[in-house]
């Protein structure tokens, strides 16, 4: 082995064949891909809170692709059906996630459509799951005083008894929180989708 | 066509192409052993020598005499060859302090991170007033610095300080090479910035938005170009397998770095196979072809007795640039992809045992009868366990792949041990080695406290087995609670936590470790600690070359 031609060249078509099989056969495979008819694009204010999801790293905890049934019992623990290509159509970059130290978020949306859990949840997720491990995104929200956030016109957020700020004092969603819960709501894959076309 | 039929006919292409292979490579007497190749690395006359600038000067005659007992006067070898040594030394000293100064720095700031993110894991309130402290950004922060900062950094050092010392002629153009650091490290410190602000492209282990990316792409371009400058010039006929592994790692981390991060090119499905066509071929097609190459040298060099089968390092070189490259499908089993994809990832992955176990037969046979030698050398310990590390997590990797295994494994904490098996306990290690070894040769100047280097062996060693088989078996239980539909999601999480915590016990070592392992480099750097004259100082110009037979 004395060529330092065949040890460069050697090497390219090694990753060249590697690329080939993950990066272009996908492409092609993708590529013709449509979203399914019942799948909306996102909204500015969803994609905004998405940035949110990406900025501080949900993915890492938080999958968003179950799987099919004999593979594990994502379907059963209310996550949904197996998703699809096309289930991503509109989703850039990716969050498919490779980690469930919490459960996966794929129709979060359909599972728990509702804002104030979500507000609060996300504020201290121990007031409503005790043994959670999630963290607590206190710097998502804003303590204010009750009578000055009634003038503002600010939206108070509703929290579990003991976990709300002092007296007097209310807890105002900041527009990051907002986004991020419009987001979360916004996942909702349970429309029904025709199984892959069989091979011919 | 039905996939039985196609299986069968692949597997008798398969076998045609191998039996072709075969009666070439006769032809071409590859069968035939290489005893020149493999002694590339021994200046004339050396082989015999043992070689560890970090030990002092009887630690090294102790040395001596464990590998040849009896043998007291093993000859210094050819003063020409030695001279061209030093010479190949002098010329990358600069580049070679600067990458692992920055490789330090980095791996104490990413080792604290990780080690307040796996805090954060069993006390979620701790540190949640700012967002650049909250898990998913500490958790990334601590990635890149560790992958890009330390790992990155120290693997080029060694790379730099190896090639001209294995082609037998100076680094040309150690200012480019300087550059280019300078670039790469602009872009970490930058990436890690954006990711603590929250500017993040989002994928695992590309994290770095692309417009930062650009910095450290340019950098490597600056660092490749003198390599492959040296590589032309060079004195030696034959390339020694650390060539190879190293050459080919560096042209492969640029490329893929390249199309992992083309903005506005990957979408959907597809992105999520690139990126682990990336993030996987990050460990396969860079640490890990670095860190084999590293050892190729090392240990042998150490113990004074050349690689056992030069073929057999060819073969497991070009069986790891083959298969390694396609293993990235496996990170998606089960998920929203072709199922061709998994599957040829799961077979390559499984193919992944063939390199594996050519290196450890390799390296087992070169060993032989001097194992003992690790007594005397903590250098050498960590070279070897690096090398068997590397065995266990690639085999551990390989069955992690199959189906069966990945259903419980998979999305759970399970991998993040195999993980840090390959990065930590492997390449690490490895290159915890190569520092000791280097750094002395560098600086002209002896590690001060020899005691410490075998502290931090023991604090890594401790450490990483504690994080390992605690974080294993939490993972396991982890997967097990999630497959059961009759117990509820919760139950995956709590039967973690005291296993989370076995693993802060872990890192806190390895922190403690780094921690003796970067003081010691300080010291070192700056001066402190008793002037010794011994193995390793060779500072009197004059000596120089006496100095490196001695």
């Amino acid at each position: 082995m004395e060529n330092e031609i065949k040890l460069a060249s050697g090497a390219m078509v090694a990753l060249g064949v590697a690329t080939a099989a993950l990066v272009v056969m996908p492409y092609l495979e993708v590529r013709d891909v449509k979203p399914p008819p019942q799948l909306k694009p996102y909204t500015s204010a969803e994609l905004r809170g998405r940035e949110v999801y990406i900025a501080n790293g949900c993915v890492y905890c938080h999958s968003q692709q179950p799987r099919d049934r004999n593979l594990g019992p994502d379907q059963a623990r209310g996550w949904g059906r197996a998703s699809v290509p096309g289930d991503y159509y509109y989703d850039k970059p990716h969050l498919l996630g490779s980690m469930r130290t919490g459960p996966d978020l794929f129709n979060i949306g359909a599972r728990q459509p509702s804002k104030d859990w979500h507000l609060g949840h996300l504020y201290q997720p121990r007031a409503y799951v005790p043994d959670s491990i999630m963290p607590s995104y206190p710097y998502l929200f804003t303590v204010k005083d009750a009578k000055e956030a009634q003038a503002e016109g600010e939206q108070a957020v509703t929290l579990p008894a003991g976990y709300g700020p002092n007296y007097g004092q209310v807890l105002v969603a900041t527009p990051e929180a907002l986004d991020l819960v419009k987001y979360l709501q916004s996942l909702n894959h349970t429309y029904p989708v025709l199984p892959a076309a069989p091979q011919p | 066509m039905d996939s039985a039929i196609l299986s069968l006919l692949g597997a008798f292409l398969l076998s045609i192409i191998g039996l072709f292979v075969f009666i070439w490579s006769l032809r071409k007497g590859l069968l035939i052993e290489n005893p020149a190749a493999a002694s590339v690395i021994f200046a004339r006359g050396e082989i015999g020598r043992v070689d560890d600038p970090a030990l002092t000067d009887a630690g090294q005659q102790s040395l001596q005499d464990a590998a040849a007992p009896g043998d007291h006067r093993a000859p210094p070898g050819d003063a020409a060859e030695l001279r061209d040594r030093i010479e190949s030394d002098r010329s990358t000293a600069f580049p070679v302090f600067m990458f692992v100064a920055f490789a330090c720095f980095w791996l104490i700031v990413g080792s604290l991170a990780g080690l307040t993110s796996s805090i954060k894991l069993h006390a979620p309130d701790w540190l949640t007033q700012q967002a650049w402290l909250t898990f998913g950004r500490i958790r990334t922060v601590h990635l890149t610095a560790v992958l890009y900062g330390w790992i990155t950094n120290a693997a080029l050092a060694m790379i730099v300080w190896l090639l001209p010392r294995l082609l037998r002629t100076r680094l040309h153009g150690a200012v480019w090479t300087m550059l280019g650091g300078a670039l790469i490290n602009t872009g970490i410190a930058a990436g890690i910035g954006a990711i603590s602000a929250g500017w993040s492209d989002g994928m695992e282990y590309l994290e770095i938005p692309w417009q930062i990316a650009v910095f450290i792409l340019v950098g490597f371009v600056f660092v490749i170009l003198p390599v492959l400058f040296t590589l032309v010039n060079r004195k030696v006929e034959h390339l020694y397998v650390s060539v190879w592994y190293m050459v080919a790692a560096l042209l492969w981390i640029a490329l893929l770095f390249l199309v992992g991060k083309l903005p506005g090119v990957h979408t959907g499905v597809q992105q999520a196979t690139t990126n682990w066509w990336y993030g996987h071929n990050v460990l396969g097609l860079w640490f890990t072809p670095v860190s084999v190459g590293a050892i190729y040298y090392f240990l042998p060099k150490i113990i004074g007795r050349p690689v056992r089968s030069y073929n057999l390092s060819i073969l497991g070189f070009w069986t790891l640039a083959f298969f390694y490259g396609q293993v990235g499908g496996h990170h998606l089993i089960g998920g929203p992809v072709p199922g061709w994809l998994t599957t040829l990832s799961i077979v390559q992955s499984l193919m992944m045992v063939i390199p594996v176990i050519a290196f450890s037969i390799n390296m087992g046979g070169t060993l032989q009868g001097r194992m003992h030698l690790a007594l005397y050398s903590p250098t050498l310990r960590f070279m070897m366990f690096g090398g068997l590390m590397y065995f266990a997590s690639s085999v551990q990797g390989s069955l992690e792949a199959l189906r069966s295994v990945n259903q419980v494994a998979h999305f759970t904490h399970f991998t993040v041990a195999h993980a840090h098996l390959g990065a930590y306990a492997f390449v690490s290690m490895v290159l915890f080695g190569a520092i000791y070894f280097m750094m002395p040769r560098v600086l002209n100047w002896e590690w001060p406290y020899p005691r410490l280097i075998s502290l931090h062996f023991w604090l890594a060693v401790a450490g990483i087995s504690i994080y390992f088989v605690g974080l294993t078996i939490g993972g396991w239980l982890q997967g097990v609670a999630m497959l059961d539909a009759a117990r509820p999601f919760m139950e995956s999480v709590t039967v973690t936590l005291p296993w989370l915590k076995w693993r802060s016990v872990g890192g806190g070592l390895m922190v403690l470790g780094h921690l003796v392992f970067v003081g010691h480099f300080l010291a070192m750097a700056l001066r402190f600690g008793p002037t010794r004259t011994g193995a390793a100082l060779f500072a009197h110009n004059n000596e120089l070359e006496l100095a490196y037979g001695k």
